[in-house]
């Protein structure tokens, strides 16, 4: 017997380390990104501050307001002169001047520009390379003189750029052939991300940069005996309007600050999926004490015969729990920094290279990690808990004793249902409502709040009422904040979170009721579809598999096995992996691998399926639950499809809407789709032969209406190269807007009050304000508009702003679109390797690009999720096998093969990720309807083919879940399984 | 039906059966030599621990020998693979527990169809309508096993075991979970299938009224048969028992 003792308790064991995986995971993704953004923080922090380490202050231009980056417009620009004035100050020992960019492309010897995702081309002059203001070392060669260049080191290693060789460089102007006089990198050697570093001396940079005479900025190094607020003082005498100054301190704080509020966005944005993880263990933990739980019923009835109280089974059972979900949460802690060297990875993979200086691990990612673990897995067992303290004593004499399933007196839990859920919506509500107070303390109420309610609405006898009351306290919540106006966005976020998570909840639980119908409906949907699946990969799998064990272990002539096992070697060379693995263990462990193997063949079975459906059925709660879990991944990454599927389709009509009563014929963006670029490039192009009109749109940030916007300026051409719908004007105020016109977007004008003939005062960066009129009011399409709230003529906004780019550019040709046109273009603009000709589709296609990079990365994430549930569904098959040991062993006596085990064990797993799938997709379809009916720019589109891959996803998260307990269930003995007990 | 030369379509020779290895080693069978004829029904009796139920383990192919042959209609089984041996069970070898041992989720004529539907198979015309109709369970058929008595699961089990016409029944305990008059019913059943359709039966009891049921009685003591009784009164099995149960 003692065997049948250590049998239990591996089984045991098998099963803690399974739920525990479900918080590991959870767990592993905060501690990642807590030290995923603290290492980008820190090295951010090492970049700014080794930038700023020589610098005792910093004067640079100052714009009448804050700009963010890459908006199109710069900071205003200094005078040369401003550096000769300041080193005369009695407090300076040392001052430069320099320029920079952040579209410096260096061009690779393929003739392309280097970019890489989003990240920075960064160009800025050396005045003196051994200087403490220059916070790069050389690697190789010497600082730049005159036309030359210094570049980083990841640049030069990943190009093969090679000192004395000469290069392309191309920023404001067309392209610059520049010799490299050497590699640099910064002093503490961290890597910067995807971002290219170019380094030029003053004056190459002035002319490359078009800022001949002018200074970006002057650092400025005090005299020993000076103290930094002197220096300041005697700076602040002579600065001339449009500059400022800071210490070298403050300086390093203000560069930062942008990147410190991405780096926050990160972080919340990780944590949430990371939240969703958790969420997903607790519907897999709850699972499986549940049936654990079911499972020693008996146990506990003898605990209570024997004396134990309802608090001691109470007790052991959250004890076991916290015990679990501590270990858990320990090695999720330490999985995490193998996380957040993934992210980084998988951020480089999709070209967004994040800078990194080591990992850091600070005390606040041990102390939130392990709290939220080892909470969830305390919450997740509270109710299971309390479903063991039901068991009567009796139940240890009764053959075949189960769970009371409705536990309390009807009307008292009703009660105390209705109580607690109240009590939960009201502290809720109170702290969403709340917020602006303490984000911290009303985020951890409204957690509290949706917990309390959670568990209210489980507490009702009716299973049905309290999933309905969940779901409408979900739906309520999410409508509340989806369309009540004037609620800020983080109310807006906590609203619809809680209120998804309420619908999750009450969707789960009401899936009980379906269970029999909805496994009877999957049942023939997942045989047909395992063995579609199956088909295709029996040729790579399957069949290699077989020959390479017949090669290893099977009978007849020696040449025969040769053959087998080389032919399986050929078509599957992981296989011969696995099974020289197997063979390995053969030698040790003296294990027998099975033969005769049958041939494999995909047939399906129906006998095993019939009896795998009824199992899937027999038992709702636990199927229900199972599949829920699947069913909040699945809901995601389904709402995400559908937005993106919207924002296509939108924007897909919003383009053809623009171009198709146009002239259009060809546009002109960045490489990347979206930085705006020199209008050299546009002015390059228009000289190509055949081109008839070019419309220049340009872009950059304002201040109207107090308010910073983003405000766009169209050539006079747009009159035949782009069609607007005009709510008042026509297609004439393209071309009459002169100096002083303007034209405004209708939201915008109905905001502010505009009419045509308003007055509109617009401040630019460089502090001057112009009075404009407005000349029409446009209707932008669903989709995006093609401009900013505000459009000025090309000529006033020339007028206004130092260094104007263009975002975009539309051309009209002769002879439209066609492939001579297309070349004649591309030559016109080989001196900007920046600029990209695109026919229209092309355009809309790379348009999108940039949205397809950011699903992968949301995909991959939720991916998580899905990953917890797949363990859900193993945790769920192990446990059921384990009780079904004696009826498997039946099945075998009477003649069930091995592999009809394994089918059926295997038609009940994808029958419950179907079913999780079906409910998952609904869900977040109408999750995202109701997103879309709120959005005005989106219309909604169906994800068909996303839809398609997730449901074959699921089928091969069901078939993948199947594998370990079927084969456990198939190893059974059957004369051990029938004299089990 | 198939038979070996003597009539017998079990036949084990010298079949020792030993559990654990070196000093803590229990030897269940210690040399057992048994044919089984066709047609009639055979009781294996004995005290607990005497290694009948392991005896019959063997002859049903479920567990191996540590020596000795066993062949199950003219097939030498102890060699089998495993898959060879489902397929020989599914085709031989039918089985009543003493738990029954139904699907729960499945009515009883899924049940007792069950063997057929894991084959592949369906049964001959008319051939299910006489069984359920011999094992009186024609207005049960749409019952749930949570909706039968012990007797009637009983029934639709033995129903489930004589469904794929074996070649022998093999039947553990069948009445240690019921009440004598549902007992006395059961072997009825029983003993008619060998008295009608010839069904050979190979039944491990220690209730000497079932044994009473058989045309042959086999004793077992510490793993070796001890005595050997034709048709007799459950009276005669019992003194018989208790003699063995002595020694």
């Amino acid at each position: 017997m003692t065997k049948f003792a250590i049998r239990g308790l591996l089984s045991r064991k098998l099963r803690t380390a399974l739920t525990a995986i479900a918080i590991v995971l959870g767990v592993a993704m905060i501690s990642g990104t807590y030290v995923l953004t603290d290492s980008i923080d820190q090295a951010f922090d090492r970049i700014f501050t080794d930038i700023r380490k020589g610098s005792s202050a910093v004067i640079t231009g100052r714009s009448a307001f804050d700009l963010s980056d890459g908006s199109g417009v710069t900071d205003p620009t200094l005078g040369e002169s401003l550096l000769g004035e300041v080193r005369e100050l009695p407090s300076v020992a040392q001052a430069e001047g320099s320029v920079d960019s952040d579209a410096t492309q260096l061009i690779g010897d393929d003739g392309k520009a280097v970019v890489s995702g989003g990240a920075p081309n960064l160009g800025f002059s050396i005045a003196n390379g051994d200087s403490d203001f220059n916070p790069l070392t050389l690697v190789d060669g010497a600082w730049p003189g005159p036309n030359e260049v210094v570049v980083d080191k990841e640049t030069a290693a990943d190009q093969g750029f090679e000192v004395g060789e000469t290069i392309g460089v191309q920023a404001e102007g067309p392209v610059e052939r520049v010799r490299v006089s050497g590699v640099v990198e910064f002093g503490s050697g961290l890597t910067i991300g995807g971002a290219t570093l170019a380094g030029f001396d003053l004056a190459t940079a002035q002319r490359l940069f078009k800022k001949v005479g002018r200074l970006d900025e002057i650092a400025i190094a005090a005299k020993p005996d000076a103290p930094d607020a002197e220096l300041v003082r005697q700076i602040k005498e002579i600065l001339p309007p449009g500059a400022q100054v800071k210490t070298g301190n403050e300086q390093a704080q203000s560069d930062s600050a942008e990147t410190s509020e991405f780096i926050s966005f990160l972080q919340t944005f990780l944590l949430a999926f990371g939240g969703i993880a958790l969420f997903v263990g607790s519907f897999v933990i709850a699972n499986s004490l549940s049936i654990t739980i079911a499972q020693r019923t008996r146990e506990f009835a003898t605990l209570r015969t024997i004396g134990a109280t309802n608090r001691q089974v109470l007790g052991s059972v959250m004890v076991e729990a916290l015990v679990v979900g501590t270990l858990a949460s320990i090695v999720g802690l330490f999985l995490g920094l193998a996380l957040a060297k993934g992210l980084f990875r998988l951020f480089d993979a999709v070209g967004f290279t994040l800078p990194n200086s080591g990992l850091v691990f600070e005390p606040r990612t041990i102390f939130v990690a392990l709290a939220a673990g080892i909470l969830v897995t305390f919450l997740a067992s509270v109710y299971p808990g309390f479903r063991a303290t039901m068991v009567p004593p009796i139940a240890a004499v009764r053959e075949g004793a189960s769970l009371p399933d409705e536990p309390l007196d009807r009307v008292r839990s009703t009660l105390a249902g209705a109580l607690m859920t109240g009590v939960g919506v009201i502290v809720g509500v109170v702290a969403i409502t709340t917020t602006p107070g303490n984000s911290l303390v009303s985020a951890l109420l409204a957690v509290l709040g949706l917990v309390l309610t959670l568990f209210g609405c489980a507490l009702f006898p009716s299973r049905t009422l309290g999933a309905i009351a969940s779901c409408a306290l979900g739906f309520a919540a999410l409508v509340y904040g989806l369309f009540v106006p004037g609620l800020g966005t983080t109310s807006v976020l906590l609203w619809m979170g809680v209120g998804v998570l309420l619908v999750f909840f009450g969707v789960a639980r009401v899936t009980t009721r379906l269970i029999p119908s909805l496994a009877a409906f999957m049942s023939p949907i997942a045989r047909w579809s395992v063995f579609a699946l199956l088909v295709l990969f029996w040729p790579f799998f399957t069949l290699p598999y077989w020959l390479l064990r017949y090669g290893a272990w099977g009978p007849g002539a020696p040449g025969k096995r040769v053959l087998a096992f080389v032919g399986g070697a050929l078509l599957n060379p992981l296989i011969l992996v696995l099974v020289l693995a197997m063979w390995l263990r053969k030698g040790v462990t003296h294990w027998a691998p099975e033969w005769p193997a049958e041939f494999p063949s995909v047939i399906p079975d129906r006998s095993t399926t019939r009896v795998g459906s009824e199992n899937a059925r027999r038992n709702p709660q636990r199927t229900a639950s199972t599949a829920a879990a699947l069913m909040i991944g699945l809901a995601l990454v389904t709402l995400v499809a559908t937005l993106a599927a919207g924002i296509i389709a939108s924007f897909e009509g919003a383009v053809n809407d623009l171009w198709k009563n146009s002239d259009s014929d060809y546009a002109i963006t960045a490489q990347n789709n979206f930085s705006p670029i020199p209008i050299d490039a546009a002015n390059a192009a228009a000289q190509a032969p055949g081109v008839v009109a070019v419309m220049n749109v340009r872009t950059g940030e304002v201040r109207a209406f107090k308010e910073t916007i983003f405000a766009t300026a169209v050539d006079p051409t747009a009159r035949e190269l782009i069609a607007l719908k005009w709510k008042d004007g026509s297609q004439d105020v393209f071309a009459n807007l002169g100096a002083d016109g303007v034209f405004v977007d209708d939201g915008y004008a109905d905001s502010n009050d505009l009419v045509v003939g308003s007055p509109i005062d617009v401040t630019f960066p460089s502090g001057s304000t112009e009075t404009y009129v407005v000349k029409g009011i446009f209707d932008p399409p669903t989709g995006g508009s093609p401009f900013g709230n505000v459009t000025l003529s090309t000529e006033a906004w020339d007028a206004k702003v130092e260094n104007p780019r263009n975002l975009y550019t539309f051309i009209a040709i002769d002879g439209d679109e066609n492939d001579a046109n297309t070349r004649a273009l591309e030559e016109a603009l080989a001196e900007f390797p920046n600029a990209k000709v695109q026919t229209r589709q092309e355009f809309i296609d790379n348009q999108i690009a940039g949205l397809s990079s950011v699903l992968n990365i949301l995909y991959v994430l939720l991916a998580l999720s899905v990953i917890v549930s797949l363990f859900g569904i193993v945790n769920t098959l192990v446990l059921t096998v384990f009780e079904r040991t004696r009826e498997i062993g039946m099945l075998r006596a009477i003649g069930m093969t091995r592999r009809q085990v394994r089918r059926m064990i295997r038609h009940e797993s994808v029958i419950t990720a179907l079913i999780g799938a079906a409910l998952g997709i609904v869900l977040g379809i109408v999750l995202a309807a109701l997103l879309i009916a709120r959005v005005d720019f989106l219309v909604f589109s169906f994800p068909t083919t996303q839809v398609i891959v997730f449901v074959i996803a699921a089928v091969v998260v069901g078939i993948v879940a199947a594998i370990f307990p079927a084969r456990r269930a198939a190893k059974l003995d059957p004369l051990q399984a029938i004299a089990y007990e | 039906m198939s038979e070996s030369h003597n009539g017998a379509v079990v036949v084990a020779r010298d079949v020792t059966r030993r559990y654990g290895e070196g000093e803590t080693a229990v030897d269940a069978l210690r040399g057992v030599s048994v044919n089984i004829a066709a047609g009639e029904a055979t009781a294996v009796m004995g005290p607990s621990g005497s290694g009948k139920s392991t005896l019959m383990h063997i002859l049903a192919g479920l567990d191996k020998p540590t020596s000795g042959d066993v062949e199950l209609a003219g097939t030498a089984i102890t060699q089998l693979g495993d898959n060879a041996l489902t397929k020989l069970r599914r085709d031989h070898i039918g089985f009543v527990f003493q738990f029954f041992n139904l699907l729960p989720m499945l009515d009883a004529k899924e049940n007792i169809l069950l063997p057929l539907t894991i084959a592949g198979e369906k049964p001959a015309d008319g051939w299910f309508e006489q069984l359920v109709a011999d094992v009186g369970l024609t207005d049960r058929l749409s019952h749930r096993p949570a909706e039968l008595s012990g007797g009637q699961q009983q029934r639709v089990a033995i129903a489930r075991a004589l469904v794929s016409k074996p070649t022998v029944l093999f039947a553990d305990e069948p009445t240690g979970n019921l009440d004598s008059s549902t007992s006395h019913e059961i072997l009825e059943l029983l003993r008619r299938s060998v008295d009608e359709y010839r069904q050979t039966i190979v039944m491990v009891t220690h209730d000497a009224r079932a044994a009473a049921m058989a045309h042959r009685v086999l004793f077992l003591a510490d793993g070796e048969i001890v005595r050997e009784l034709g048709e007799s009164s459950a009276h005669d099995i019992l003194s018989v028992m208790e003699e063995v149960s002595a020694a």
